[in-house]
């Protein structure tokens, strides 16, 4: 992929983001034009307490799953993991809950860095059993991931069952951007810093993908990126949870696509891959939107036909070679 | 030089190596010979510090491998393993460049690219330089591997079994592009050998393994003998010469 062609890319993807911006800021229960913002203060809270809010929490979330997924394809050198599938979320979904039963009236912060502390231990035991699976075997990883979060989910269902909490776990177990307003949703914006932080390390993530003997090789700290990794991973992950609830297919099917359009050199796609994961995330919620207007379908119930749809494109599309 | 001191490593009850002390000299070629197990592999990975050190010491013109800190080393040691799995989408240029960082850190320089250059063309890639890894054949992923750890502009190479998957043309290619480097440019590569010829033909010291041991060590001219080879690989190996060449003919019985 050559560097113009790269920054095309870029700079076409991030048109199309700011189209679907404007978009949300538009679409909803109630209206917004021009008009009405030059003329009345109504329209202009609307805009300011929700519906703004509500599109930048959308952006914030899509990059921050995407490059969770990406940083999690890297460092255990898969392509079928991602956090929402491999017991990070559930884990998140734990931290919560159990805060919530000794602590009902925390904050949103605590509740965060609760379910950041779970999160990392969740995905900490899963990196550690995930490196030790044969590599001859890819799918093993994926599959481990898939029943590991699924026994984690279930124990999340069960204490949530026995304490009348059910109602509470679906909260977090099926994100949806409604309930984001100005004041709920700001810690989103520390997704946006880790961002920044993977790019600063993208080099170092592309060679992390090539395994840890080539790493160490060009004295890359091994043990200390995959800390980092996992660090950014579970705190994405985390936040995400707390706020919006569970998002499924945006670590897993963005990474994958952007992959086969332009490689795996993140330094240059790390940005694609963020921005990607946005659109298509705000593209999802927007389409939420609409189907049922004015009521709204949540952005994870979207997300999962939307994004099996494109995980079943990319494993029938043959590989493009050249 | 590389001073291995007194070096043994056990996986479980299994002896890998048994107190093995050897030293390279800094410049010319060293090639590793042995059968199956011997610990060659094991050996290269301990001294690239791959594999944490058990017991013994290993040492890099005087940097301890264990102590030294993994920056310094990458810009003083490079290490091709065996079973190099790339699934990566990146071009053959792009990989090759990866072996820049412990330099550049990922901004690379005039210098860099020029270095990049010249890998590709040593190594027969710059046709092919801009092709993605995953259309290649395994041979010339093999030589993209190589192509980056000479990248890496270490004064120490070492290369396991880098002829795996080349054919007869790449890799003499490949063999005599080394000799090149380590007669001009005064590297020190060690290197694993299956093909005992090649060890032969290009190396200026052999040093022969057996059972985490080292069994013979010397001169090619030493160890390219029937008595010396049936003790190494043990079944009767005839040599014969060729222009004043021992050939090993290991498949004549």
């Amino acid at each position: 992929m050559s560097i113009a062609a790269n920054q095309i890319g870029v700079l076409l993807a991030t048109l199309v983001l700011a189209a679907l911006f404007l978009v949300s800021l538009g679409v909803g229960a109630g209206d917004v034009t021009l008009f009405g913002l030059w003329h009345g203060t109504a329209e202009l809270d609307l805009l300011a307490i929700s519906r703004l809010p509500r599109t930048v929490a959308v952006v914030l979330t899509g990059a921050g799953l995407a490059i969770a997924g990406l940083i999690m394809q890297a460092i255990t050198r898969n392509r079928f993991v991602e956090p929402s599938t491999a017991g990070t979320a559930q884990s998140a979904e734990l931290g919560i809950l159990i805060v919530t039963l000794l602590w009902p009236a925390a904050s949103l912060g605590f509740k965060t860095l609760a379910a950041s502390v779970t999160a990392l231990l969740g995905t900490a035991f899963f990196l550690m059993t995930a490196h030790r699976l044969p590599p001859t075997q890819p799918f093993l990883v994926p599959l481990f991931g898939l029943v590991y979060g699924s026994v984690l989910g279930a124990v999340a269902t069960l204490i949530a069952w026995q304490l009348d909490l059910l109602q509470y776990l679906s909260i977090w177990s099926s994100g949806d951007f409604s309930g984001v307003l100005r004041g709920r949703y700001e810690l989103l914006w520390i997704g946006a810093f880790l961002v920044v932080a993977a790019w600063l390390v993208a080099d170092r993530l592309t060679i992390m993908a090539l395994g840890r003997d080539a790493s160490i090789g060009l004295g890359i700290d091994y043990a200390r990126m995959m800390q980092l990794g996992l660090g950014i991973i579970s705190v994405i992950s985390a936040v995400t949870v707390v706020v919006v609830g569970v998002v499924p297919f945006v670590g897993l099917v963005v990474p994958n696509l952007v992959s086969r359009l332009m490689g795996d050199n993140l330094r240059a796609t790390l940005p694609v891959v963020a921005v990607s994961g946005a659109i298509l995330l705000l593209a999802c919620d927007i389409l939420g939107r609409l189907i049922r207007f004015p009521y709204e379908i949540p952005v994870g119930t979207v997300m999962g036909i939307v994004g099996a749809l494109l995980f079943l494109v990319l494993i029938f599309q043959p590989r493009v070679r050249g | 030089m590389i001073r291995i001191e007194n070096v043994s490593l056990a996986f479980g009850k299994t002896n890998i190596l048994k107190e093995i002390s050897v030293s390279i000299p800094k410049g010319g070629i060293t090639a590793l010979i042995g059968p199956n197990g011997a610990g060659k592999s094991s050996l290269l990975g301990l001294a690239a510090r791959l594999l944490p050190l058990q017991a013994g010491d290993i040492s890099v013109d005087n940097l301890s491998v264990s102590s030294t800190s993994g920056k310094v080393l990458a810009k003083k040691i490079a290490i091709l393993r065996q079973d190099n799995h790339v699934g990566s989408r990146l071009t053959v240029r792009e990989l090759v460049g990866f072996g820049r960082f412990p330099h550049s850190h990922g901004h690379l320089t005039e210098n860099d690219h020029r270095i990049i250059d010249e890998s590709l063309r040593l190594f027969g890639l710059t046709e092919m330089s801009e092709r993605l890894l995953d259309t290649l054949s395994g041979g010339q992923r093999q030589r993209a591997l190589v192509a980056m750890a000479y990248c890496q502009d270490t004064d120490y190479l070492l290369l396991d079994e880098p002829l795996n998957n080349l054919d007869m043309y790449f890799a003499s290619e490949l063999m005599k592009s080394l000799r090149n480097i380590a007669d001009t440019r005064a590297k020190t590569i060690v290197i694993v050998l299956h093909d005992i010829n090649y060890a032969g033909s290009f190396a200026d010291r052999i040093i022969a393994m057996k059972d985490g041991q080292v069994v013979a060590d010397g001169k090619p001219a030493d160890i390219m003998t029937e008595t010396a080879l049936g003790g190494i690989y043990g079944f009767n190996i005839p040599v014969i010469s060729v222009g004043g060449q021992p050939i090993a003919l290991p498949f004549r019985r």
